[in-house]
């Protein structure tokens, strides 16, 4: 699964890193679209059950979280990304 | 002291409105960047599609509710991402970018709004299973589809909204798969005929996915969702018990809604289990107003009633607001905001009905599949815990369930669990879902960083 932009694709572009790669997105991205849009997942289930990519989107659910330098534990699907943010999806501590 | 208004959705915008037309000026925290709450939800600056594309049919009516709360912003104290995580005796907890704030309030309207009601199947944890307003979100407020093919899954008029949504905006949506029958819809064709629009609508999103030739099946029991890391497909049994499946990298389910009710919980609102929306509901009455002084509720956190009740209701919880204030109300407007509430209250419980939650469904849930999300705690864990307990203490509740397995104790609190695993109790102790109560609600409702504070 990748999120498949539909609308809105001419938004200035940016750039972050991702699990230390460089990586793009666009302005006004969630860092949940950003990183979806281009690999289909967030972090790995802390019980060994496997990949998780987010469930509902809204801030209810907590299954989005991911690390970003500096702001320690986010949730991806309210977070809006920035220039030069550094994401990491390593186990993410609750 | 202030009045506090949670959430700035359809419900807490009119609210405001009513109150600063009163020469109040209340504080709105709301958790997302701007007003409009979920069902309005404003796309970020640089998005430029129009209210039309957004919102369909209901774009003047979102177009309504911007317009009013951006006319009121000079007169509110608006504070936008701010989460209100716990409510005690004549304060709301908030948190805004890392910093804490007690707000104290003589009166507060919370309107915090709803969430999917989640039955959990086998794969529904795999990346590419998102919920039906998640998939509404993403596509409104990100102009992003969830998938390459999506499935929809679930019941209740979101499930054809938002696959007509995505069919419009040129999603491949493989198909629509209702787990409802036919039948259990007509029998409230008379009921609904009285919702004349929402009911036009509804068969308006049907026919427009039949012709973009989109398979719709009602009826439909889910049985797997498989892949390795990733969502590859889903399978069905159809109303008549033969078994299908289809290739998809994403599907969207939700079966109806629940009240996003913990602040109310907090403030020791009593609940009553709605056997209609099978939901539990805070107590109030047909003002909006508790048995807890002060505190007064309206919008879907209320029960489950759909925007266009949650802005009447919001005016006239404001109403009561300024009632309990000795302030001077205008009885032709809440005159009006009544008999819109009664009537909608008749079609909003055929609707209700027309769309059942499948308890069924829920209770039957095979021991193996993931039942909460959060701690990967099993269906058959929830089962043996039960069976255990009930040999030496009383029969369980849900709350005890929680305490011997943690389901419901992850980071989500039991907001996606919760409800399917109360059926699966109820259905292993072979009684009313009711008997097995519901989650309690404890603070903070969402997690927050626990950092020292620092000095105010």
């Amino acid at each position: 699964m990748r999120l498949q932009r539909l609308a809105e694709t001419d938004r200035p572009a940016l750039s972050f890193m991702l699990d230390g790669a460089p990586a793009a997105a666009l302005e006004g991205d969630t860092l949940l679209t950003a990183i979806l849009a281009q690999d289909g997942h967030l972090r790995a289930s802390e019980f060994g059950d496997g990949l998780r990519a987010g469930f509902c989107l809204m801030g209810a659910c907590q299954d989005c979280w991911v690390n970003v330098e500096g702001l320690g534990r986010v949730r991806a699907c309210t977070t809006e990304i920035t220039e030069g943010l550094r994401v990491s999806r390593r186990m993410v501590q609750p | 002291m202030s009045v506090v208004i949670v959430g700035a959705g359809p419900a807490g915008t009119r609210a405001a409105e009513v109150l600063a037309g009163a020469g109040l000026r209340p504080i709105v925290i709301d958790e997302a960047p701007d007003s409009g709450g979920r069902i309005y939800q404003r796309q970020p600056a640089g998005f430029h599609r129009t209210a039309r594309d957004l919102y369909g049919f209901e774009a003047a009516k979102a177009q309504a509710v911007h317009d009013v709360f951006d006319h009121l912003r000079p007169s509110i104290d608006f504070r936008p991402r701010t989460l209100a995580w716990n409510l005690r005796s004549g304060v709301i907890d908030t948190i805004c970018d890392g910093k804490a704030s007690a707000v104290p309030f003589e009166q507060t309207i919370l309107c915090t709004g709803a969430m999917d009601r989640v039955i959990p199947l086998p794969g529904w944890t795999l990346p590419g299973v998102f919920t039906l307003g998640g998939s509404q979100i993403s596509l409104k407020a990100q102009g992003c589809a969830i998938g390459a093919r999506v499935a929809f899954l679930g019941t209740g008029p979101l499930l054809y909204l938002v696959a007509y949504q995505y069919a419009r905006a040129g999603a491949q949506v493989v198909a629509v798969l209702d787990t409802t029958p036919f039948a259990t819809k007509a029998r409230q064709a008379f009921g609904l005929m009285r919702g004349r629009a929402t009911f036009a609508k509804g068969l308006y999103y049907i026919a427009r996915l039949r012709a973009h030739g989109i398979p719709i099946a009602e009826g439909v029991t889910p049985l797997m969702i498989a892949g390795s890391g990733r969502v590859e497909s889903l399978s069905w049994h159809d109303a008549r018990g033969a078994r299908h499946e289809a290739a998809v990298d994403a599907v969207a389910l939700g079966w109806g809604l629940k009240p996003e009710a913990q602040l109310a919980d907090l403030a020791g609102v009593p609940f009553d289990f709605d056997s209609v929306q099978h939901n539990w509901v805070p107590r109030q009455d047909a003002t909006g107003r508790t048995s807890v002084e002060g505190v007064f509720l309206a919008g879907d956190g209320s029960g489950i009633r759909g925007a266009d009740l949650a802005e009447a209701a919001g005016a006239r919880a404001a109403w009561a607001v300024l009632a309990a204030r000795g302030l001077a109300v205008d009885t032709h407007a809440v005159a009006r905001l009544d008999a819109t509430l009664a009537a909608g209250a008749t079609f909003r419980a055929a609707l209700e009905r027309a769309f059942p939650f499948p308890a069924k469904l829920a209770a039957d849930m095979a021991d193996d599949t993931i039942l909460c999300r959060c701690e990967a705690i099993t269906a058959g864990e929830v089962r043996a815990a039960a069976n255990e307990a009930s040999a030496t203490l009383p029969p369980p509740e849900v709350n005890r369930a929680k305490a011997l397995t943690r389901v419901g104790m992850g980071r989500c609190q039991g907001r996606v669990c919760g409800a399917a695993a109360a059926e699966v109790l109820a259905s292993m102790l072979s009684c009313p879902v009711e008997q097995v109560g519901r989650l309690r609600g404890q603070p903070p409702v969402k997690p927050i960083p626990i950092l020292p504070a620092e000095a105010a």
